[in-house]
């Protein structure tokens, strides 16, 4: 576990992930040392199982969304760039970003962020929320004793707010449109420590 | 003739600085000596690093007890409602309704346990701020400069060429004649002169394994010493604690009997003085455990038994959650407190990592375990107050006397899955704000 200026040299592409990311190197290798932490059979990758073995993770009512956030589709393991990348939409918003058009959108803006809880939405990732993509939402965070009737009104009523063009699903843009009163900067992110 | 000579002294010294002072329990104050020099020498590595790293541009890992991110302490509902507060202008009355911000908070806190959470880092060996020459707890040994790296080695040399030797003899020494002894007195018909000298033997037999880890223990408060008819309860970092313990006090020892060594030291001290040990189909029956115990305890002619209500090794920053099983039993609870000093070698088990052997020998080749032991004053169950809030009140005071983190995580943790009930709680939680509970929701 030897962890300075040698360790940062071993991760490839660091300083691409680093730039792309916006982490410092000292964080980096914070993050190195807790991915080879829950790497327990240090496979150089993990398994959803190596986040399923997160106890306070376990009791998040949609746990199992944040870790299948991680996988892309096809994928079943996560290496240490994909995982930083993730964990790189949590970083406060840059507020004095240039705003330029033609520079990829950093992975911690308002966008990305937003982008990231509508995935946990939508799982079947077809760019729209439906309603039985919410109502599973609704029954994984309430508990048991709450009725099916409930959850469909609390369903409902959420998609006539929020969908404008009609269709009964809450795109990308409409469900950006609902929240963009949100502080989403401060709700979705976490304060890194120096 | 020269080995002849150079054995005798060997063995003369031996005798007079740490075989009679432990049948005594006199001290010469010399491991004391021998600890203020270690970190002496300590400080001046760390600075030498530190000066190395900075000369050579190097990032030096500060191991961060904090952790990564820092992490709120508000609650779920304060929570959600700061979201849905920024994110509509409508009356809060008619806020109660789900709104898809919701998910933003079960989102971070979840990622966030990702990044760093309570539970795994109470199981892996604490981080130190300073290096104390053992690789074993180095994260930026490099080639700093030639004198640092002679004074490693001389370390290795004095620990493994003349402390481990001299260590695991006076390991063998103490255990040997605590099964000689004890086997010896078992043969005495029982009475007052029998446990009398059970204590006097049990005691230094301890003391002598006390020596064989160099350990330099403080011991505060002894006026609160555990007495006949009490339970004594302690948190648990390693299989060494109860030599601490014992060394200074006697107990009656609660366990399951091992088969091998572990198994005739266990026969053998059980003929001299009664301890509990179970067998392992015994240890499944509650009841059988719970009735053997009060049985101890209601004769007050038996010791106080020495219990650790964790269930398993922690690693020393905290305290976990406490079994009930031992505040059920009705009888006077003596808490101690147990604090390692990390510096001078990390005395928490990993039985995950480590097996007992190994264990062991990496205790018996660090500097010396350093420790401090507080007798807190006796605790009994209260009116209307029931076993498991009586556990966690002992286990508040262990935890603020100790210096250590008080988590209601359960230490089978280590191993096993999390309770169903924890997700249900957070779930209950939510439900309440959006829908009210059962109750209310019956009623309209």
């Amino acid at each position: 576990m030897g962890s300075n200026y040698s360790t940062l040299s071993k991760i490839p592409n660091v300083d691409d992930l680093m730039q792309e990311t916006g982490f410092t190197p000292a964080h980096i290798v914070r993050l190195y040392d807790r991915f080879n932490a829950l790497d327990k059979d240090k496979k150089g990758h993990l398994s959803p199982q190596d986040f399923e073995s997160i106890k306070e993770l376990a009791m998040n009512p949609i746990g199992d969304r944040i870790i299948g956030a991680f996988f892309t589709p096809g994928q079943e393991v996560v290496d240490f760039h994909s995982f930083v990348r993730i964990l790189a939409h949590f970083r406060p918003v840059d507020k004095n970003r240039p705003r330029d058009p033609n520079t990829p959108e950093p992975v911690n803006s308002r966008t990305s962020k937003l982008r990231f809880a509508f995935q946990l939405y939508d799982q079947d990732k077809d760019g729209k929320i439906s309603r039985a993509e919410l109502l599973q939402v609704l029954r994984s965070m309430m508990e048991m004793q709450v009725t099916e009737e409930q959850l469909e009104s609390i369903a409902d009523r959420t998609i006539q707010e929020a969908d404008l063009d009609g269709d009964s699903t809450i795109s990308f843009d409409e469900f950006r449109k609902s929240l963009e009163k949100v502080n989403i900067d401060h709700k979705m992110s976490s304060r890194f420590l120096r | 003739m020269l080995l002849g000579i150079s054995f005798t002294v060997w063995v003369t010294l031996l005798l007079v600085f740490i075989i009679v002072p432990a049948i005594s329990g006199v001290s010469f104050g010399i491991r004391r000596l021998y600890m203020k020099t270690l970190l002496k020498i300590f400080e001046w590595a760390t600075l030498r690093i530190e000066r190395g790293a900075k000369e050579k541009n190097h990032l030096i890992y500060k191991p961060n007890a904090n952790g990564i991110i820092a992490k709120e302490p508000t609650s779920l509902e304060e929570e959600i409602k700061e979201i849905r507060r920024s994110g509509s202008n409508r009356d809060l009355g008619a806020a109660s309704a789900f709104e898809m911000s919701d998910i933003f908070y079960f989102c971070r806190r979840g990622v966030e346990t990702i990044m760093d959470d309570e539970v795994t880092k109470r199981f892996s060996a604490e981080e130190l701020e300073s290096w104390n020459l053992l690789t074993r707890s180095n994260y930026n040994f490099q080639h700093i400069s030639l004198r640092l790296t002679v004074l490693w080695g001389l370390g290795v040399l004095i620990r493994y060429g003349i402390l481990l030797p001299l260590r695991v003899t006076l390991a063998f020494t103490g255990v040997g004649l605590l099964v000689f002894l004890t086997s010896i007195i078992g043969l005495l018909p029982n009475g007052r002169m029998k446990n009398f000298l059970s204590q006097k033997v049990h005691l230094m037999c301890y003391r002598i394994c006390v020596r064989a880890l160099t350990a330099i223990i403080t011991y505060h408060d002894s006026e609160n010493k555990p007495k006949n008819g009490g339970i004594c309860v302690a948190n648990h970092t390693s299989p060494i604690d109860v030599i601490i313990l014992a060394s200074d006090g006697c107990y009656a020892m609660v366990g399951q009997i091992h088969g091998g060594l572990m198994g005739v030291i266990q026969r053998s001290m059980v003929k001299a003085c009664p301890h509990i040990w179970f067998e392992r189909s015994e240890v499944k029956d509650r009841h059988l455990v719970a009735k053997r115990l009060s049985d101890h305890v209601e004769d007050t002619t038996k010791l106080p038994i020495l219990i650790f209500p964790e269930g398993t090794c922690i690693n020393n920053t905290s305290v976990m959650m406490f079994k009930k099983g031992s505040f059920e039993i009705g009888s006077t609870v003596y808490p101690v407190a147990i604090k390692y000093d990390p510096r001078f070698g990390d005395a928490f088990w990993n039985s995950s990592k480590f097996g007992m052997v190994n264990y062991l020998l990496r205790m018996m080749s660090s500097w010396a375990i350093v420790c401090s032991v507080w007798y807190l004053p006796p605790m009994s169950r209260e009116e209307g107050e029931d076993a498991v809030q009586f556990a966690n009140r002992v286990k508040a005071a262990i935890a603020r006397q100790g210096g250590l983190v008080d988590l209601l995580w359960d230490g089978g943790l280590k191993r096993g899955k999390v309770k169903d009930t924890f997700k249900e709680e957070q779930q209950k939680l939510y439900s309440k704000m959006l829908v009210g509970t059962p109750e209310d929701r019956s009623r309209s």
